[in-house]
């Protein structure tokens, strides 16, 4: 689109579009000043009216609090072992779909096979299924096995990626036959042309893939909310959600907890902002 | 067996061998559990009797949905929750990258979008947490709402009236950043020459937006939609963090009551039946999208 310059009129609607989207912009990140704000105030200073955006008395001793550091010590959520089994299983996540759909995403793309068609006719239609659908037999069926309440149906669970198997067929797509076929000529076999030669040819795919399954891992509130039942193997959300529920009007304390919970991914985000934003475009355009 | 026949067997193990890590974990996680739903759905199934001890009931399941009044009122939020905030979104997120596209300096441009992305990464308890205590009594939502004149603003989540509406504000505010993104990724690739003619021809700024901008964005737009609607159709976490499905089943959700029939009540055949219920609503969206698409393909 071309940048509006030049007449006097125009300098007016450009100033009066700036401020209307500055005003929108303060309104979307209004709500995460005040969290951060509201986790540094005693308690009593939280509500006050008019609202101190900047603390009155600085009160760092909410953090203590909710990282058991205080007097106030309960033992029925853990925010470092929560970070640490949401990081262990993001990491498990993302690195195995990544295996699993470069592998899958490969074939549908490259390989002519029997039963090609039906077989990815069978992986659309999942695009339509999601989580919620099939959680009351994954429950079951996980609980048969012994297996509620510990981490590994949230593990088995997340492994299930369709829309990444798309993303990465749809790359594998772009990529010419001539590589492949040459080479062949040169004696090498199907897995290792698959992990030295394409795989590393639609690198920029698997890493916008990678960051929008972590994001999904990362923020899955249902499946944890019904698979985990012991508090050691929270992961953040759920860990979070404990919290904010025993101390539902204590906002202090559960702003700290809720600034514990974003702000390191906020610093991640703003850091890796060039790969997070074209690996969120990415897995939109094919749609 | 001759050499070719044999050589494309060979071939297939291989590809098969790429496809069944995949083909496992679908199938066991996926297409069974689907299969294994449809038909708890037609049962009595309660959780506490144990897998297998059921009695076969029919569609019964589902006529007695129609007479529950608490499904009633989850399927008539969950769709008007729907018909609100897709649309509401996609229109704001349409303005709003326009005139940041059109208006601001690339630089701030793209600081506006990343603020504006940024409630979609924050986890959806923390960002629920941050809301209830925003529109709460005291809090600075309620608070702004009064300096701009509303007197006697309601209690948000805890008036019945209110609740629902509370919630779509919060989901047009978590999800209205990704969407800009998606409209500037697709405003940056129309050509400028298509305005830069349009403005020869006179046409003005308003013109320009209606008879170039809107039409040449239709595909960002029904993808949009789609998977708008197909996001409120599974909407969870708000309600059950904020207010529980409450005051009264004001907030209650397909999937809120999915969850509760089936984690509270134990009622694994009836809660499937609702499954399937959603089921069927995401297979008429999905349908839709692919008509859609076949006739986009049709005009190319």
């Amino acid at each position: 689109m071309i940048k509006v310059v030049g007449t006097h009129q125009n300098r007016i609607a450009r100033v009066v579009a700036n401020i209307f989207v500055t005003i929108l912009g303060l309104l979307t990140i209004v709500p995460f000043i005040w969290m951060v704000s509201a986790s540094f105030k005693m308690q009593r200073d939280v509500m006050a009216v008019p609202i101190q955006w900047i603390p009155r008395y600085w009160y760092p001793d909410n953090y203590l609090v909710v990282l058991h550091l205080g007097n106030a010590a309960r033992k029925d959520y853990h925010f470092f072992l929560a970070y640490w089994n949401s990081i262990k299983l993001a990491v498990i996540h993302v690195s195995l779909v990544i295996v699993l759909s470069c592998m899958s995403g490969y074939a549908f793309a490259k390989l002519k096979f029997k039963g090609s068609h039906a077989l990815f006719l069978v992986y659309l239609a999942q695009l339509m299924i999601p989580g919620q659908l099939t959680l009351i037999p994954r429950f079951s069926m996980f609980s048969d096995m012994g297996l509620v309440g510990t981490m590994w149906p949230l593990v088995f669970s997340g492994l299930v990626s369709v829309s990444s198997i798309f993303l990465i067929r749809q790359a594998f797509m772009g990529v010419p036959d001539e590589l492949r076929e040459s080479a062949m000529i040169d004696g090498a076999n199907e897995y290792v042309i698959w992990a030295r030669i394409m795989t590393p040819m639609i690198k920029p795919t698997v890493a916008a893939m990678a960051t929008v399954k972590f994001l999904d891992s990362w923020n899955d509130y249902l499946d944890p909310l019904v698979f985990l039942s012991n508090w050691r193997q929270y992961t953040l959300p759920i860990a979070l959600n404990q919290f904010v529920g025993e101390e539902v009007s204590q906002y202090n304390l559960t702003m700290a907890a809720c600034c514990l919970t974003v702000i390191p991914v906020f610093i991640v985000f703003l850091c890796g902002q060039k790969f997070f934003v074209k690996g969120l475009n990415a897995g939109a355009v094919k749609g | 067996m001759n050499q070719r026949q044999k050589r494309t067997l060979r071939s297939n193990m291989i590809a098969y061998s790429f496809i069944i890590p995949s083909l496992f974990f679908l199938i066991w996680l996926g297409v069974i559990p689907l299969a294994v739903s449809l038909f708890v759905s037609l049962t009595d199934w309660n959780y506490t009797k144990g897998f297998g001890n059921w009695n076969f009931l029919g569609l019964q399941n589902f006529i007695d949905l129609w007479h529950d009044e608490w499904f009633i009122a989850s399927l008539k939020n969950t769709l008007v929750y729907t018909i609100v905030t897709v649309p509401v979104t996609i229109l704001l997120a349409l303005l709003i990258s326009a005139v940041i596209q059109d208006y601001c300096r690339d630089k701030y441009a793209r600081v506006l979008r990343t603020v504006m992305y940024m409630p979609k990464i924050c986890n959806i308890v923390a960002s629920s947490a941050v809301w209830i205590a925003l529109l709460s009594s005291y809090g600075p939502f309620t608070l702004m709402v009064k300096a701009l004149g509303w007197k006697d603003p309601p209690r948000w989540l805890a008036d019945y009236n209110w609740a629902l509406p509370s919630l779509m504000l919060v989901s047009i505010w978590m999800s209205l950043g990704y969407r800009i993104l998606l409209y500037s990724a697709s405003l940056q690739s129309i050509s400028d020459e298509l305005y830069e003619a349009a403005e020869i021809d006179g046409a003005s700024k308003p013109a320009q937006f209606f008879r170039i901008t809107i039409p040449l964005l239709r595909p960002t737009t029904f993808f949009l939609m789609i998977t708008g609607i197909i996001g409120s159709f599974k909407m969870f976490g708000t309600t059950n963090v904020m207010t529980q499905g409450g005051p009264g089943h004001s907030t209650y959700t397909l999937v809120y009551y999915v969850y509760k029939a089936a984690f509270s009540y134990y009622r694994m055949g009836y809660a499937s039946a609702i499954a399937v219920v959603l089921f069927v609503l995401l297979l008429i969206v999905t349908a839709i999208q692919w008509n859609h698409n076949k006739q986009a393909e049709a005009n190319l």
